[in-house]
């Protein structure tokens, strides 16, 4: 199946807005304009490695980890569910899980504000049931459930696609072989849905690391996010150098984790994974 | 059909629905671009204008001061009229992307209060027409907030821990904080900014959020005791919950312009120049000012307010409180350390 | 029997956390205040005025023709990507994967910032100036990777004997890949579709860069009314959009079930 060229309009696309955009980036990380006109620099790069911008570099990874992997828990029987022979027929369902993300995001995320702020509906819940420190917004808690909220469809449908027409046989083969549920889902489900898992995993980890709003309007914005630093550097400061320097950074950073992970995918596609 | 015709197919039909779209992008006709905050005229307004000059107006929003400015700075726009705030004004005069208005062509322009001329950030009165106005100072919530509140420093008391909102916005934080310090907000001395971070560092643990245009939501629906907001937003939610009490406090804090400006490349500085000068007629000045209900620096217009308004300290302070105001400079050398020195606050726990 | 319940009760709960804002918003339309701080009684006013204005017709408009047409576009030319890079060699794929990252991997207002520039660097050669058009380049750009993100799983499941298979009985590959491989991916064709629709219909950054003077869309006119307060208008504009989907989802669900249990029948 030698289909390649299939990828060619696409790459002449990429070429153009992804590529040279790119390039640009490049070009603002590593110069600065001076009088006597443009120099090759490596002081962006070099002002980054303070303890404030790693903190700030830090504690965004962190958050998309966790928001990561709270979809992922959450995400991962959704598509289970949906995919089983009782949804099998009621496909429109997956589609239930993208229509609140098409009302604006400022909207819905003010509606959580309403749910979570004091005499919202969930405070009044938590407080009903006694649960200390009801006040939700304004805490790191809150970030997590808008970030969660907002990236769930993320990871919920490239799940649901490739545990959908999963080859049906090969599951009826395991379970007349004996093997229970939880076997099945071990050993033959839980691997053949993991390029899915990883799609899911790189839609949701990817653009969480630099959302920032969610954070500024649930969390009260008592610390700056890498997306919040970077906006900063271009809208407020003007300085577009050391924008562009902290963006390459996170982006080859990330690359490289994301690598590793693929690695893991293709080192064990196919089998078994433990 | 083989396989590489129905792909050049697919192809092309994209290519030419592309292309068709690109077609309709629209046929230059004599009219007049303006771009303005959103929600930020009464838009009856705009028709008028259209009808009486028979200009067609092709009418824009922006969120934030800076989005516009990167937005025009890197050539992605072609209007002819802006409305941005003070200090981006002094910016964009300096970066030569203003154009200077003929007041000639504005004869309403003496409408304008001589209070609002001459200042720092259009020193001559070359590029600018005041459009709307206001204070930066504290809402309270009377319920909960005992105590008369004439200082900066009451954001900084223990008592109303985690009931404080401030701005999340480095220029406005830093600068209220300068300002109960004593000093200018505008200062470009280190030992002093070095004072307010520490000031600000030290009262992060009693507020409650970092707060953005939410914030007038939040106050109404009473999540704070004390929050730092705009004065014409303060009118609003004085309207929406009479519990709430608006104060410029004694240490002085910061007066706020937006104003009408040309911007360079503007095809049509004629008609640009009508639009301005339409605005500042009397009776439309007012309209806008009673439909946005900020405070307006046209004479005329206020006559015409409700004494209930005029006489609200909120939106039309005393000159008193006016002089112990300042307007915000650009600041553009030192712009990197403030953000510095907010990020440093952020950092901190 | 109780795994049926737990399924059950389970999809409840994640509804519920999904709906319950939308819910908020909804109710909120009809509150008399402007400022969701306080309800200020029962109105429809906001409906009324909805209808009046002119600007957030036009507004909805373009968000609905870019969001259709990036979306069906991207799905194109991405899974047709997908598809090369499937077959691609081990270097090769790992160059054009990583570029594809990057705009998932940037800030919005890198990709919206650096788009801005290109096209007015381009717009000397195009004679292209920023407006719709612009602006649909830039939601296909950033909703290419989510495409092909999506489609790539579904060819690593693909079982490659049935395509050779296909290939041994006498059909052309041009045949086998539309009767065998595209029916096979087509669930990720459309999560791919699905996700790409959402994501322009909920830009707001990159839209407001690539687009010009009077194109704006739905994103633009609500963020921009923040400092003054989000008009009551926009909770009605988004009653009237989540009801009016909700309402074909359930009559294409009716005629789907009605569907598969016609071929049922008519197969005994």
């Amino acid at each position: 199946m030698k289909r390649t060229w299939y990828s060619y309009p696409y790459i002449v696309w990429m070429a153009i807005f992804i590529v040279v955009p790119f390039l640009l980036l490049l070009f603002y990380s590593f110069t600065v304009s001076t009088d006597e006109g443009i120099k090759f620099t490596l002081d962006h790069i070099k002002r980054l490695w303070d303890p404030i911008y790693l903190m700030v570099l830090l504690r965004s990874i962190n958050l998309a980890i966790i928001c990561t992997v709270i979809c992922l828990v959450i995400g991962y029987p959704v598509g289970l569910i949906l995919a089983s022979k009782e949804y099998s027929s009621k496909k429109v369902l997956a589609l239930l899980f993208v229509i609140p993300m098409w009302i604006n995001f400022l909207l819905r995320t003010y509606a959580w504000m309403t749910l979570l702020e004091k005499g919202g509906l969930v405070y009044t819940i938590l407080e009903f049931l006694h649960i200390p420190n009801s006040q939700l917004l304004y805490t790191d808690q809150a970030v997590v459930l808008g970030m969660v909220y907002n990236f769930l469809p993320f990871m919920v449908l490239p799940i649901y696609s490739v545990l959908t027409k999963l080859d049906k046989s090969i599951v009826e083969a395991a379970e007349d072989l004996g093997a229970n549920y939880i076997t099945v889902l071990r050993r033959v489900i839980i691997p053949l849905s993991l390029p899915g898992v990883i799609s899911g995993i790189t839609m949701v980890f990817m653009p969480a690391v630099t959302t920032f709003i969610i954070s500024r309007l649930l969390g009260g914005g008592h610390y700056i996010l890498v997306g919040n630093l970077i906006e900063q550097q271009f809208m407020v400061v003007g300085d577009w150098n050391f924008g562009s320097a902290i963006s390459f950074v996170l982006m080859v950073i990330i690359l490289i984790s994301m690598g590793v992970l693929r690695k893991y995918d293709e080192g064990h596609e196919g089998g078994a994974i433990w | 059909m083989t396989k590489t015709g129905k792909f050049l197919l697919m192809i092309l039909v994209v290519v030419v629905f592309a292309g068709v779209l690109a077609g309709c992008g629209g046929a230059p006709k004599a009219q007049l671009k303006v771009y303005n905050w959103g929600d930020y005229i009464d838009e009856s307004v705009i028709e008028e204008f259209e009808e009486k000059y028979n200009i067609d107006v092709i009418y824009d929003t922006f969120a934030t001061n800076e989005e516009m400015y990167v937005k025009i700075k890197g050539g992605g726009s072609d209007y002819d009229i802006a409305f941005p705030s003070d200090y981006m004004i002094e910016r964009m005069i300096k970066e030569d992307m203003l154009e200077k208005i003929n007041f000639d062509n504005i004869p309403n322009y003496k409408y304008i209060d001589d209070r609002f001329k001459n200042l720092a950030y259009d020193p001559n009165n070359e590029y600018s027409v005041p459009y709307m106005w206001g204070t930066v100072g504290i809402i309270y919530n009377k319920t909960m907030v005992d105590e008369p509140v004439d200082s900066w420093q009451i954001l900084w008391d223990e008592k109303y821990a985690k009931q404080i909102f401030m701005l999340d916005s480095s220029r406005d934080s830093i600068g209220i904080t300068l300002k109960m310090l004593g000093y200018s907000l505008n200062t470009r001395n280190m030992d002093e900014l070095e004072q307010a971070k520490q000031k600000l560092i030290e009262q992060k643990p009693l507020v409650l959020s970092y707060m953005g245009d939410d914030i007038k939501d939040a106050m109404i629906g009473g999540q704070a005791a004390l929050a730092v907001v705009w004065s014409g937003d303060a009118v609003f939610m004085k309207r929406e919950n009479p519990d709430l009490e608006y104060a410029i406090p004694k240490e002085g804090s910061n007066l706020w312009f937006d104003a009408m400006v040309l911007l360079k490349g503007s095809k049509n500085k004629e008609a640009a120049e009508k639009f301005i000068n339409f605005l500042c007629e009397p009776e439309i000045a007012f309209r806008n000012t009673d439909y946005i209900g900020y405070s307006t620096p046209h004479t005329e217009a206020m006559k015409m307010l409700d004494d209930e308004i005029l006489n609200d300290s909120t939106a039309y302070p005393t000159d008193e409180e006016l002089e112990r105001c300042e307007v915000f400079e650009a600041l553009s050398d030192v712009i990197k350390e403030y953000d510095r020195v907010w990020t440093e606050i952020k950092a901190a726990n | 029997m109780v795994a049926r319940m737990l399924k059950r009760i389970y999809l409840y709960i994640i509804f519920v956390f999904l709906y319950a804002p939308i819910v908020v918003l909804v109710v909120y339309s009809f509150n008399e205040s402007k400022s969701r701080g306080h309800w200020g009684g029962f109105t429809l006013k906001w409906y009324l005025e909805l209808f009046k204005d002119t600007e957030i017709s036009r507004a909805l408009y373009n968000t609905l023709m870019i969001a259709v047409l990036s979306a069906i576009i991207a799905t194109v030319i991405g899974t047709a990507a997908a598809i090369g890079i499937h077959n691609m060699g081990r270097i090769k794929k790992a160059i054009v994967m990583n570029l594809t990252y990057l705009p998932v991997l940037n800030p919005d207002i890198v990709t919206g910032v650096s788009l801005m520039l290109l096209f007015v660097f381009t717009k000397a050669i195009t004679q292209m100036g920023l407006g719709f058009f612009t602006m649909l380049l830039a939601h296909i750009t950033f909703n290419i990777p989510y495409v092909i993100l999506s489609v790539l799983p579904k060819l690593k499941q693909l079982n490659k004997h049935v395509y050779e298979a296909a290939l041994d009985l006498g059909a052309t590959p041009s045949y086998a890949l539309w009767k065998v491989v595209i029916p096979e991916i087509m669930p990720g064709i459309i999560t791919g579709l699905i996700l790409a629709f959402t994501l322009s219909i909920d830009d707001f950054v990159i839209s407001f860069f690539t687009t010009g003077s009077g194109v704006s869309n739905l994103s633009i006119y609500v963020y921009s009314m923040a400092r003054r307060g989000v008009n009551p208008k926009i909770n009605a504009l988004s009653t009237i959009m989540f009801l009016t989907v909700l309402i074909l989802l359930l009559i294409v669900n009716k005629r789907m079930s009605k569907d598969s249990s016609n071929v049922k029948e008519g197969a005994k």
